[in-house]
C-alpha cells in the first residue's frame, strides 16, 4: 500500500508508504525535490501546494502557514498525509548560503516557508 | 575577574506544538527532569547538575519557537540598577516587570525587548532545589540519568536583523563581552557576534539575518566528546530529526550535534570549548572562511543548519 507523490507536472516522482508523512517517504526513497528542514511542522521550509488528489495533516506552526494557505490546500510536507496519490507544487525552499546586498551580510536570503521572513523569488 | 552582575542563562521559555511528544523529547531524548508545572499549562525542567528549580519552561502554542530568555543576575540591587539602565536605553523596550511566582518558584523578572526583537529578562531569585548529587561528598554524577543528560542549559544562538543594537546592548548594558565575531568586508560588517557573561565561549550568540526574534538554537552542556557520540546513538535509535553532527565548530571549538525537537525547535549538545578570561583577545572569523568556522571538519557550509530557524 501507499501512494504515488508527483512533483510539479511530469517532475520527480516516489511512492510513499502506507501511514508516512510526504517528506519522509522522499527521504525513505534517498529522493530529493522538496527542502529538508525540521521536519517537526516548526520551520516551514518543505512547504508544498497540493494541486491533485486527498490528504490529512498533522500539527503545522501558525507562523509558517496561514489560514488562506491552507484553505488553498498549501501544507508543510513533514505533516502531510496522503489519503490518495498526489501531485504536489514545491513552495518552500532553503535559498542558496551567503548571499550579499548592499551594506548587508545574509546568510541566507530567507526561507521562503516562514511567513515573517521576507519572500524572495529567484 | 569575580563574576559579578549577569550570572548566566537561566532559563529559556519554547513554545511547542504538542506538549506531550515535546516532554517525551526534553525528558527521555534529551534527559532534563520535570520539576513542576503551573496552571496556564506550562511545564518546567533542569538538568541533573543545576541547582534552580527549572532551566527550560515548555509552553503550547500553535506556532514553535522561544517566547523569551531569562539571565540570573547576582542579587536584588543588581536587577535593580540593571532594570533602570534598560529603562532609561532607547535599546531596550517593552520594559516591563513581571511579578514573582508567575512563573513558580521564580523572584521578580524584568522584562524587555532588544533590538533583534528577542525578548529577555533578568531575575535575581529562583528557589534552589539542588543538583541530583547533592553539595556534601557528592558522587560524580547520578544513578538514574536517561537520554542525553546534559548537566545544564547553556547557551542560545539567535537570529535577528539589529544585530549592532542587541550587541551593544549586552556589552554597554549587561556587561558581556565579546569572545569571538564573524566580520564581512574586510572587517567593516560584523554579522555574527558572540558574547559572553561568564567565562564561557558564550553564553548567547546573534546571527545577523533580516529577520525578527527567530531562535536557531537552544545548547544543553555534554561532559566529553563520547558523549556527544553516545547523543548521536540516541537520536538514531530514537529517530529524532538529525541536523548536523557529530562534528566540531571552528567558532568556540566545541563539539556538537543538532537535531530538532517534534516542534521543529533545534537543539544541540555539546562538549569542549574553552575558558575565557576578560584579558583574552576577540577571536575574529572573515567572511571567506565561514566553512570551517562554523563546522571545521568538512569545512563546508550547510543550507539547512544556516537556513531553518523558529
Amino acid at each position: 500500500m501507499g501512494h504515488a507523490i508527483t512533483l510539479g507536472v511530469g517532475g520527480p516522482r516516489f511512492h510513499c508508504p502506507e501511514g508516512q508523512n510526504v517528506l519522509q517517504g522522499m527521504l525513505l526513497r534517498g529522493r530529493s525535490g522538496i527542502p529538508v528542514g525540521c521536519r517537526g511542522g516548526g520551520c516551514g521550509v518543505c512547504k508544498v501546494r497540493v494541486l491533485d488528489g486527498r490528504f490529512s495533516t498533522g500539527t503545522m506552526s501558525a507562523a509558517c502557514l496561514s489560514a488562506d494557505e491552507r484553505e488553498a490546500g498549501v501544507a508543510l510536507a513533514c505533516k502531510l498525509f496522503p489519503e490518495t496519490d498526489l501531485r504536489l507544487a514545491v513552495v518552500g525552499k532553503i535559498s542558496r548560503v551567503l548571499e550579499r546586498s548592499p551594506g548587508l551580510f545574509l546568510f541566507y536570503g530567507g526561507a521562503a516557508g516562514a511567513a515573517d521572513n521576507p519572500s524572495r523569488e529567484e | 575577574m569575580a563574576m559579578t552582575g549577569v550570572l548566566r542563562p537561566g532559563h529559556i521559555a519554547l513554545r511547542v506544538l504538542d506538549m506531550d511528544s515535546a516532554l517525551q523529547h526534553y525528558t527521555e531524548v534529551l534527559g532534563l527532569s520535570e520539576t513542576g508545572r503551573d496552571s496556564q499549562g506550562r511545564i518546567y525542567l533542569k538538568a541533573w547538575d543545576e541547582a534552580d528549580h527549572h532551566s527550560v519552561v515548555l509552553r503550547q502554542a500553535d506556532s514553535a519557537g522561544m517566547d523569551y530568555l531569562g539571565w540570573k543576575v547576582d542579587s536584588d540591587q543588581t536587577l535593580e540598577r540593571l532594570a533602570a539602565e534598560l529603562e532609561a536605553s532607547p535599546l531596550a523596550t517593552e520594559t516591563s516587570w513581571i511579578a514573582a511566582d508567575e512563573q513558580p518558584r521564580c523572584g521578580r523578572r524584568f522584562r524587555f525587548t532588544v533590538p533583534t526583537g528577542h525578548v529577555m529578562e533578568l531575575f535575581a531569585q529562583k528557589d534552589i532545589v539542588g543538583c541530583a548529587t547533592g553539595y556534601q561528598n557528592p558522587d560524580p554524577w547520578p544513578d538514574d540519568l536517561r537520554g542525553m543528560a546534559p548537566s545544564r542549559f547553556d547557551h542560545c544562538l539567535l537570529y535577528g536583523d539589529d544585530l549592532d543594537g542587541s550587541a551593544k546592548l549586552f556589552i554597554d548594558i549587561l556587561g558581556f563581552n565579546l569572545t569571538e565575531q564573524i566580520v564581512a568586508d574586510g572587517g567593516k560588517l560584523q554579522i555574527a557576534a558572540f558574547l559572553a557573561c561568564s567565562n564561557k565561549a558564550h553564553d548567547v550568540a546573534f546571527i545577523r539575518q533580516p529577520v525578527k526574534n527567530r531562535l536557531h538554537h537552544a545548547s544543553f552542556q555534554l561532559g566529553s566528546w563520547n558523549e556527544v557520540l553516545r547523543a548521536a546513538d540516541i537520536i538514531s535509535k530514537r529517530k529524532v530529526p538529525l541536523d548536523l553532527g557529530p562534528t566540531r565548530h571552528g567558532i568556540t571549538r566545541g563539539e556538537t550535534i543538532y537535531f530538532f525537537d517534534p516542534s521543529g525547535n533545534r537543539n544541540e549538545v555539546f562538549s569542549g570549548g574553552y575558558i575565557w578570561y576578560p584579558d583574552k583577545p576577540t577571536i575574529t572569523w572573515t567572511d571567506d572562511q565561514l566553512g570551517p568556522a562554523i563546522f571545521y571538519h568538512d569545512r563546508k557550509l550547510n543550507e539547512a543548519f544556516l537556513s531553518v530557524s523558529t
